[in-house]
């Protein structure tokens, strides 16, 4: 029963982490007559690739850029879900909240592509903001082609996507707290601010810390379509991440060494990355994300 | 107004806390809203409205359905639509049966070989393959430009799988076993008792897979070279974030010029459309299947 995914996982994803051995290698894809005979034929070049990828100052803006984001969204996307959750676990009406959570969870399921491009008739030179502020008398600003603010617009493009379906995990996390906790602190007279603060809070603990973990496992991922689609219209400068900078220089320069041993690079500090963030979560006394054994 | 019991302990809400949380509540939804609405709109209006308002339309001045006749009429974006719906059913069948299968194989702890298997699915997780040797073994096995190129290689999500084998792990044992002893064999276990006790988990991962097969964008943009096999956000990029027109048939010469704006937003329209009459139906059961997998995964 099994066979069919072990077969699929096997062709399409063990082979190509195989495969990653074009990254030792100066590849040439019109070597013999398949990928194949190109695999054995070209020659093995060592570290070479890794040296010319270190030395490019392309690829050290693209971790720059990354990372930047990664911090940036850190701070500025990953608590509003946890404050959107409380705020709709408060609402006491079920219509009001079932009704909010339905709207909320759908830009989920858009596709970059959609999402991009409701931001660009929102926000954009042709858009309706513009369109508003011209009838008003007012240059528009530049939105969505600004490298300076590229970081607030990509952070405001994913809170837009994310931030309801980010709510799910947290609403459960609250439905599990037991009531009583609340009712004894109110008899002792805690206030609502002092039993979010003290109750609510610590109840959501091991959820943030897990969520918290994945993401700085991630931490070199911030998102790879996002970023394609609108790197033309703001500049290499500000959007180049490292998953655009693999794809530049492979794909589209044909470069499948050089592109190879940046995508290597990418997964091996990002297993390194996950695998300190769970120390650091049995650390602090957590599960983690998988138990020590 | 529906009234809800507050429990006694809990203060009365204040004025302006309640304003506070409607305010910040009917930001959130608006936001949502207001984007769907005005290309909802737009895609509606006359060429006349869309000048009128110079741009986006926000309040509709009547019905006018001629940028919905044009993309139906067999042109590029008809044929992407056809492309996109034969993607998603297809991979969907796809995934959702081999999912499926592997999920109950390895449900089942004692099998053979039960802890590599787990550790070989489980491992991917970690272990994963970069864009560029990904590109090669799909290039390299000949199906560039198929449409197998878009389904093949994301055919099994583990995250699902994941999904799927912890809800059959959580159905009673004794279940199964009493099949097992009336001599039923694993896939007539799995058809008749297993599955029709599991609709909801298999239609949480089937509105996954669907959406991810739906949206896809970027395999499309490495694969698929050939227009008339572009699926719709590949069409939908280059129409109106890249700037090129769609070939459209069926216009004949001299007829009024589409209103390219009504065109764009209808093509936005007919992406969004398909999602949003499927997710309601399955939005309750969203709790339970994301939080088996972020609890497993």
């Amino acid at each position: 029963m099994v066979a069919p995914g072990f077969l699929l996982l096997l062709v399409f994803h063990y082979l190509p982490v195989l495969g990653n051995v074009v990254a030792f290698q100066d590849y040439n894809p019109y070597y013999g007559d398949s990928a194949l005979s190109a695999l054995i034929g070209s020659p093995f070049i060592g570290l070479e690739n890794f040296r010319i990828l270190f030395a490019d100052p392309a690829f050290w803006d693209a971790v720059v850029n990354t990372l930047s984001i990664t911090a940036f969204q850190l701070v500025f996307f990953f608590p509003l879900p946890i404050a959107l959750a409380l705020l709709l676990h408060s609402v006491m009406s079920k219509r009001v909240k079932s009704f909010v959570q339905t709207v909320v969870y759908l830009p989920h399921f858009f596709s970059w592509v959609l999402v991009v491009t409701f931001f660009v008739q929102m926000l954009g030179g042709a858009g309706l903001l513009s369109q508003e502020l011209r009838d008003a008398g007012i240059t528009p600003p530049e939105i969505m082609s600004n490298p300076d603010t590229f970081i607030v617009l990509v952070t405001a493009e994913a809170v837009w996507k994310d931030v309801g379906w980010g709510t799910i995990v947290f609403l459960a996390a609250l439905s599990t707290i037991d009531t009583d906790l609340y009712e004894a602190s109110a008899v002792d007279g805690a206030g609502r601010w002092r039993r979010t603060w003290h109750i609510t809070l610590p109840g959501l603990r091991p959820v943030i810390v897990l969520l918290l973990i994945l993401r700085l496992g991630d931490a070199l991922t911030v998102g790879f379509e996002q970023f394609l689609l609108q790197r033309d219209a703001v500049g290499r400068q500000a959007a180049e991440v490292l998953d655009t900078y693999v794809y530049h220089q492979s794909i589209v320069t044909a470069d499948y060494g050089l592109g190879a041993a940046a995508g290597l690079f990418k997964a091996a500090v990002g297993l390194i990355l996950i695998l300190l963030a769970n120390r650091l979560a049995h650390a602090l006394g957590e599960s983690g994300v998988y138990r020590r054994s | 107004m529906t009234r809800v019991s507050r429990p006694a302990w809990q203060e009365k809400p204040t004025v302006a806390g309640r304003a506070g949380k409607g305010t910040v509540l009917t930001g959130v939804v608006l936001a949502v809203l207001v984007p769907l609405w005005v290309v909802l709109v737009t895609s509606l209006s006359s060429r006349e409205t869309i000048t009128a308002a110079g741009g986006l339309v926000v309040v509709p001045r009547g019905v006018d359905l001629s940028a919905y006749e044009i993309i139906f009429a067999g042109g590029q974006i008809t044929r992407a639509l056809a492309v996109s719906a034969t993607v998603t059913l297809l991979g969907t069948a796809v995934s959702l049966v081999v999912t499926v299968l592997a999920a109950y194989g390895l449900s089942r702890p004692g099998s053979l070989g039960h802890r590599f298997l787990l550790f070989y699915f489980l491992m991917t997780f970690l272990v994963y393959p970069g864009m560029v040797p990904s590109y090669l073994v799909v290039t390299g096995l000949g199906l560039k430009d198929s449409l197998w190129s878009l389904v093949l290689p994301s055919a099994v999500s583990v995250f699902n799988l994941v999904v799927v084998r912890a809800f059959f792990q959580s159905l009673p044992g004794e279940l199964l076993d009493s099949a097992r002893i009336d001599g039923a064999g694993e896939f007539r276990i799995l058809w008749r008792i297993v599955l029709p006790l599991s609709k909801a988990v298999v239609a949480v991962v089937g509105l996954f897979y669907a959406v991810g097969y739906w949206n896809v964008w970027f395999s499309a943009l490495l694969y698929i070279d050939d227009n008339d096999k572009f699926p719709i956000q590949r069409v939908l990029q280059s129409f109106i974030l890249a700037g090129q027109a769609p070939q459209t048939s069926g216009v004949a010469a001299g007829t009024a010029l589409p209103p390219t704006l009504a065109v764009k937003m209808a093509v936005v329209v007919v992406t969004v459309v398909p999602i949003a009459l499927v997710y309601p139906f399955i939005q309750r059961h969203f709790t339970r299947g994301v939080l088996v997998g972020a609890v497993k995964g």
